[in-house]
């Protein structure tokens, strides 16, 4: 069985992402692989699921009926390189990840993780827009 | 009315648009370092010392003001909303404004934090600018005896009474002086703790010892802790107007009151500081309150944001008190204000007011400025404090390195400055680690050299008869009340555990039972 790695963060954004790719699942009869990670660098990381956060997504995830399973925790490396890492480990066929707007300036300061995924990606990559 | 014209004359320097400029930008800073925990206002004025050189006067100390009354304010924003206080004297605020936030009233907390410390803050720098210029008026008169009976009060409040342990105060402090009397002696020319290396013959400036202990031993502190995962922040709903309800104002406006005037006092004395009189603001409040509201202590209630926010932006006007008019700081910023004011060759003390009068009036007016900024500033902007907290550590602590390294060589433009400061960096983390206080030995560091100097002055016109530090009637009241100081505190600081363990208490099953 094939695995879809998400890239996912508790917003509406991630929510998106997430709701894409279960659709993907069903059409592909994959497995998810759902990353969350934080360096636990900062003190406030909004990208970053809590316990409700995760009990929620298990929640989606059991509701859509998809076989799935979740990395969430504090990592070494950057949210990118934790999604990367996943992929290649699980061999996975596709990534999912969404996308939004980013000023070049805030790109520049704190890079992007969509950027970095999409042009290091073994396989093919889904960007979901903000719905 | 002198006074009064002078603080007008204060005013017309201080709404100069450039300087309403300074205030600004002070009070920003200052705001952004109180909602980062670790990153205090001495820490900022520290780093900020030598960047402000090629400043006048007036301007460096209005900043500076600034960063000190808006660290205050910033405090209060991550006690609420976070739950982990930005500095010491927030601590009492995340007790009710946490969970104010959590059963949803994050608003009404911010909003009753602000207020507060606007009105208490304006009504201090009122009492401030009456009171301090009769102290000074009293400080003329004193002599060297008295300032050295002063200065042991200082030394010895300072260093046993701020930190958890009286004896790692002290050895702080005596590191501090160790620090102080490095370098050649004054009066005898001979070198002291030098080593014999010429590096040292001029002393340890200051300036490295803050940097140091500050920012590089905090940044070694934090680099070293395990990783924790990051809180949650709470988010706060509605718009910044609809905040205060009619209730909330009927219930804050006595606390308000009351933290002030228990603010004031206990910061003008050497052994306040602002973190006492928000412990006592708290235990007021919660004494006072009847029925209902009294349940709701532990459980949010505004009365316990109020009382406390207002106590420490009062306790913040006060510290000023003894800073001005005795040349004597009781905290570590206050520390760190005394080292700019030295840095411009302004010596404060009795004198001050009559020789740096137009300074010291624009100091003053530039408070109440910065006050009115930060009421302005503070409530529309939550959103953008909020987010500085998203800033990742590394970028933080690597700019705050090269800030401190910069700093310490512009000193003396020598690279041994910058090996200087990594070993008191070292040092400083040693000492936050093991959990020794830091401000004594800034303020024995900065106090150390006037205290010998008034110290051989007295003994020198006793003709060396030890027995002159006591037999002046001045001084004799100063030790008496230092005895009073340490009696009082000692059984506050009994009263302060008790109540910290009936506050955890109430979170266990058990706890409510004994309670109800």
């Amino acid at each position: 069985m094939s695995t879809i790695v998400v890239g996912y963060v508790p917003n509406a954004l991630g929510d998106a992402a997430l709701a894409a790719a279960i659709d993907e699942a069903g059409r592909r009869a994959a497995k998810l692989l759902v990353v969350n990670a934080t360096r636990a660098d900062r003190l406030v990381d909004p990208g970053y699921a809590d316990a409700a956060d995760v009990t929620r997504l298990e929640a989606v995830l059991h509701g859509a009926g998809v076989g799935f399973s979740i990395r969430h925790g504090i990592s070494d490396g950057l949210p990118a390189e934790e999604v990367l890492d996943a992929a290649e480990e699980s061999g996975a066929e596709l990534i999912v990840i969404g996308v939004r707007n980013r000023t070049p300036v805030g790109k520049l300061l704190l890079g992007s993780t969509a950027q970095t995924i999409l042009l290091s990606a073994p396989c093919n990559v889904l960007a979901v827009r903000q719905p | 009315m002198d006074n009064f014209y002078a603080l007008l004359e204060g005013f017309s320097v201080a709404m100069q648009p450039i300087y309403l400029l300074y205030a600004l930008g002070g009070v920003l800073v200052g705001t952004a370092v109180g909602v980062l925990p670790g990153i205090g206002p001495a820490m900022t004025v520290a780093l900020l010392m030598p960047i402000t050189y090629s400043l006048e006067p007036t301007a460096a100390i209005i900043v500076f003001a600034g960063i000190y009354y808006g660290g205050m304010y910033g405090g209060s924003t991550t006690s609420i909303l976070l739950n982990t206080p930005g500095e010491s004297a927030s601590i009492v605020t995340a007790l009710e404004g946490n969970r104010m936030a959590k059963a949803g009233r994050g608003a009404a907390a911010l909003a009753t934090a602000a207020i507060g410390s606007f009105i208490a803050g304006t009504i201090a720098t009122v009492l401030l600018s009456f009171v301090a210029p009769y102290v000074a008026a009293f400080a003329v008169q004193i002599g060297p005896v008295e300032y050295v009976a002063l200065m042991v009060v200082a030394f010895l409040t300072v260093g046993a009474l701020l930190g958890a342990s009286v004896l790692r105060g002290l050895a702080s402090l005596g590191l501090g002086l160790f620090l102080a009397f490095m370098g050649v002696d004054l009066m005898t020319g001979q070198q002291r703790y030098t080593f014999g290396s010429p590096f040292l013959a001029d002393g340890i400036d200051v300036v490295l010892v803050a940097v140091g202990l500050f920012a590089l031993g905090e940044a070694l502190y934090v680099a070293s802790r395990l990783r924790h995962g990051p809180v949650k922040v709470i988010p706060v709903t509605g718009g910044w107007t609809s905040w205060m309800k009619k209730e909330d104002w009927k219930r804050s406006w006595k606390p308000w009151l009351r933290g002030t005037f228990i603010g004031f006092p206990i910061g003008t004395m050497p052994a306040g500081g602002a973190d006492v009189a928000t412990f006592l603001s708290y235990a007021a409040e919660k004494k006072l309150a009847k029925g209902t509201h009294k349940k709701q202590f532990g459980r949010g209630a505004i009365e316990g944001v109020a009382g406390p926010e207002s106590a420490n932006n009062a306790a913040a006007a006060g510290v000023l008190v003894p800073l001005l008019t005795l040349g004597i700081p009781t905290t570590a910023t206050a520390a760190m204000m005394l080292v700019a004011f030295q840095r411009y060759n302004i010596q404060p003390g009795p004198l001050l007011f009559e020789v740096e009068g137009a300074l010291v009036w624009a100091l003053i007016a530039s408070l109440y400025v910065g006050n009115l900024m930060l009421l302005v500033l503070n409530l529309p902007l939550v959103g953008i404090w909020v987010k500085i907290l998203q800033i990742p550590r590394p970028y933080l602590y690597a700019g705050i390195l090269v800030f401190a390294a910069l700093g310490a060589f512009s000193v003396n433009f020598t690279p041994v400055d910058v090996f200087v400061l990594l070993v008191i960096g070292v040092l400083g983390f040693v000492m936050r680690r093991y959990g020794y206080p830091i401000a004594p030995l800034v303020v024995g560091m900065i106090l150390g050299p006037i205290f010998e100097s008034q110290l051989r002055r007295s003994l020198a016109i006793s003709q060396g008869d030890p027995l002159a530090l006591v037999s002046t009637p001045i001084a004799a009241g100063i030790y008496i009340s230092l005895v009073v100081i340490f009696v009082l505190s000692f059984w506050m600081k009994k009263r302060q555990r008790l109540m910290e363990s009936a506050t955890l208490d109430d979170e266990s099953p058990r706890g409510k039972e004994v309670s109800a």
